[in-house]
């Protein structure tokens, strides 16, 4: 039963390992739930708009449904040993110390109504095998512990079969969203992207509004006129980018940035108002039918613009949905250049040029960050960038040591393919979850305090705009500041020589006495 | 009559064994595998996953980054047991293969490193409360299996002697049909259902782990979405319209 747990002071939780094994705390976070979608917001994706009437039976028919068709649910249903690998490594359990965290137990809440209607043993003899019905009780469990997993993977680094708790959060939200349970954040999301064109809802107008000033502002900054060009044809690459890119800092320097390089590498490229969104939440909610049309928008803007090439701005599920599932989702992409990667992501662009001797750095405009640097969990553990495995750690770190002079590593049990998730991702990003999202980052937050105690870090940088925007939220709370995180390609922005600009010639000036 | 019993007692749970685990593995082989979800930095070829694949069967590389009292414990197990099996050959091999042979001290020692490995397995669900948690009836009856199998088949090695030789003819009998008495002794006995027991439990439990590694999404893929279109049947193909 839910305790009255003491409110949770994160300036009081910040220093520590960042993780360090809580003791357990049942039903600490039975209470956290999303909000329940209406209607409304359920009906424009095909579910139906209330909790149907024979919820029990259409919920276990669509797990029947659901395991016949994800050789992943089936096996990591059936496999695990309960080996106890697993249990300290979800974020949320390390925050909250909610046992149902533990990625095991978070699996088992399906694994055990999987038991009961699916498996002998679940039917014969139900006590012995921790089988369950499908009751009210179990229900809430559900809606409360899997909107409580970020669909980071972390725990599937670590089990010896690699289960992945992500599939089992997705099928379970997808069962949900089938009989009338769906989360009003995530559901309302995909439907602006399928009525407006961005996660969002940004107007094509509100758009290009934007990107006019931002010309504006970046040429009065360099004396270059850099385009951020809007559904141009006859543009080579069409640029998909999620729509916080458009709209906040610090994900709006990142935009500055990646307008500045593709600038420099003289292309023809261009922004789509119907594909303004690398977002796919289909993803999310487990929906594939959902998440293919997202995906199927960004081939018509493609396709409509007559582009040749694809690439991807700094968005972490954005990026697995693009390099793992986009062809399988909206392929083959023929018409596009297959002299380059379908798709490319934006650090993979500018790393190539860097490579090519194309760009140049003043790293001294980045004297004021001392820079860490976040992996986010789906670049990290559902993708990759370049042409060797683990390019998705080095390709950004390259890129900021490239364009920062002082760049610190967190502790390596926190990075890399073990990297924190930030507490905000698969959904969770809204405010009536903000108890689980600012316990769920008390790791990161430790690792960050860490380093930022022994190095003197100021900044993080992220290449996801859910970590941003969750680290804009969380840093305070932590006894950080607000604008300690940062985009990596902002780090670029400030850096970059542009050709002609006045930065570079401020810049050949100084270097002259001296050679 | 007790010859009989347990002659149908291993024809039922080696077919149970095989047509479950057939059963399983064609399930798992047939039912599709939508997207592209390796858990990266992944090898980008096939001959790559083969090798991740090799290691996570062999040394549990996985666990071994998890946690290295469980790996531990639970490596020492699994290699024991592979080495008591092999052991196990000559039983059903005539003549005795001279490898098997050869393998027989070690296999004895085996037997021990297994009942310790599983004690300590055990000893950790127990008290570690996060493994208390998640263990149910069922996880602790498959160790208390498993170490019963263990110890009576020590018992025989070292506290009362079973009639090998006519044990052995029991089983090549079995084997080829030609039935012979089965040596009458109670640890034998017990010995034998409880393997008989976990034989046929195997494909209805979570000793599904055994083929499901090799059916693991997460493990068995390549990480070459870029490279080679994975367009796979199922769901996704209805929802494209053209
Ligand atoms: S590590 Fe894997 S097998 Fe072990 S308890 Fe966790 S999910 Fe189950
Ligand atoms: S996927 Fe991430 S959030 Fe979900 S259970 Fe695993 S570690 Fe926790």
């Amino acid at each position: 039963m839910a305790e009255a747990a003491p409110k949770f002071d994160p300036k009081a939780h910040v220093v520590g390992d960042p993780i360090e094994i809580p003791a357990l705390a049942c039903g600490a976070m039975a209470g956290s739930k999303p909000y329940v979608a209406s209607s409304a917001h359920q009906q424009p994706l095909g579910f139906p708009g209330e909790l149907v009437e024979n919820w029990q039976e259409k919920a276990v028919a669509r797990l029947g449904e659901l395991v016949d068709n994800s050789r992943a649910l089936r096996v990591y249903l059936d496999s695990c040993v309960k080996c106890g690998a697993c249990t300290d490594k979800c974020h949320y359990f390390l925050g909250t110390g909610d046992p149902k965290n533990m990625p095991v137990a978070r699996q088992d809440l399906l694994r055990k109504v999987y038991r009961r209607y699916f498996t002998l043993s679940g039917k014969l003899v139900p006590w012995l095998v921790g089988a369950e019905d499908l009751t009210k009780e179990v229900l809430d469990d559900w809606y409360s512990y899997f909107h409580q997993c970020s669909q980071c993977r972390r725990c599937s680094v670590f089990c010896p079969y690699g289960i992945d708790t992500a599939e089992i959060s997705m099928a379970a939200r997808d069962i949900m969203d089938t009989i009338g349970l769906g989360q009003k954040y995530s559901n309302e999301i995909i439907g602006k992207v399928f009525n407006i064109g961005n996660n969002l809802g940004l107007p094509p107008k509100a758009l290009k509004a934007t990107l006019a000033g931002l010309e504006e502002e970046i040429e009065e900054d360099t004396g270059v006129p850099v385009r951020l060009p809007l559904d141009e044809p006859g543009a080579d690459i069409l640029f998909v980018t999620p729509s916080a890119d458009f709209f906040a800092s610090p994900h709006m320097e990142g935009l500055i940035g990646y307008a500045k390089v593709m600038h420099e590498a003289g292309v023809k490229w261009t922004f789509s108002t119907y594909a303004s969104e690398a977002a796919n939440f289909g993803m999310f909610v487990g929906s594939q039918e959902n998440m293919q049309k997202v995906a199927l928008r960004i081939r018509k803007a493609a396709e409509d613009l007559g582009v040749k090439r694809l690439v991807f701005g700094e968005c972490g599920h954005a990026w697995r949905v693009a390099y793992s599932f986009l062809d399988t989702l909206a392929g083959p992409f023929d018409f596009l250049d297959r002299d380059y990667p379908v798709p490319q992501h934006v650090c993979e662009f500018t790393y190539d040029l860097m490579q090519k001797g194309k760009l140049r750095f003043d790293k001294s405009k980045n004297d004021d960050f001392r820079l860490t640097f976040h992996d986010s969990c789906n670049v990290a553990r559902a993708s990759r960038m370049g042409d060797k495995p683990g390019g998705q750690f080095e390709i950004p770190r390259a890129i900021l040591r490239a364009t920062c002079n002082h760049f610190y590593d967190m502790a390596p049990e926190t990075i890399g393919e073990k990297t924190l998730c930030c507490g905000g991702g698969g959904g969770l990003l809204t405010d009536e979850l903000m108890d689980v999202r600012i316990k769920g980052a008390q790791p990161r937050m430790r690792a960050l305090r860490d380093v930022a105690d022994e190095h003197g870090v100021t900044h993080m940088a992220a290449i996801c705009a859910i970590c941003k925007a969750q680290f804009s939220k969380i840093l305070p709370q932590y006894g950080f500041d607000m604008e300690a995180i940062v985009s990596v390609h902002q780090m670029v922005s400030n850096a970059i020589l542009l050709t002609g600009s006045r930065q570079a010639e401020e810049y050949d000036a100084q270097q002259k006495p001296a050679s | 009559m007790r010859t009989l019993v347990f002659a149908s007692l291993f024809y039922f749970a080696s077919f149970t064994l095989a047509a479950g685990l057939a059963f399983r593995v064609w399930l798992y082989a047939r039912t599709p595998a939508p997207l592209k979800i390796p858990t990266t930095p992944a090898p980008l070829t096939r001959g790559g996953v083969a090798v991740r694949m090799a290691r996570e069967v062999v040394l549990f590389e996985s666990l071994f980054k998890s946690n290295k009292w469980i790996w531990l414990f639970g490596w020492l197990f699994h290699v024991s047991l592979a080495a008591v099996l092999f052991r196990h050959l000559r039983y059903f091999l005539q003549p005795v293969p001279a490898l098997v042979a050869l393998e027989q001290p070690i296999g004895v020692l085996a037997g021990f490193a297994m009942v310790a490995g599983l004690l300590a397995l055990w000893g950790r669900r127990v008290v570690v409360p996060r493994i208390r948690y998640i263990s149910r009836a069922s996880d602790h009856l498959m160790l208390v299996l498993l170490i019963a199998i263990g110890g009576s088949g020590l018992a025989m090695k070292f506290v009362t002697h079973t009639d090998i030789v006519s044990l052995k003819a029991f089983f090549l009998g079995l084997m080829y049909l030609d039935w012979k008495p089965l040596p009458d002794d109670t640890i034998l006995a017990i010995h034998l259902s409880l393997v008989a027991a976990l034989m046929i439990i195997f494909p209805f439990s979570k000793l599904l782990h055994a083929p499901g590694v090799f059916f693991s999404p997460s493990r068995n893929q390549a990480d070459d979405s870029r490279e080679r279109r994975h367009a796979p049947r199922g769901l996704l193909a209805a929802g494209r319209k053209g």
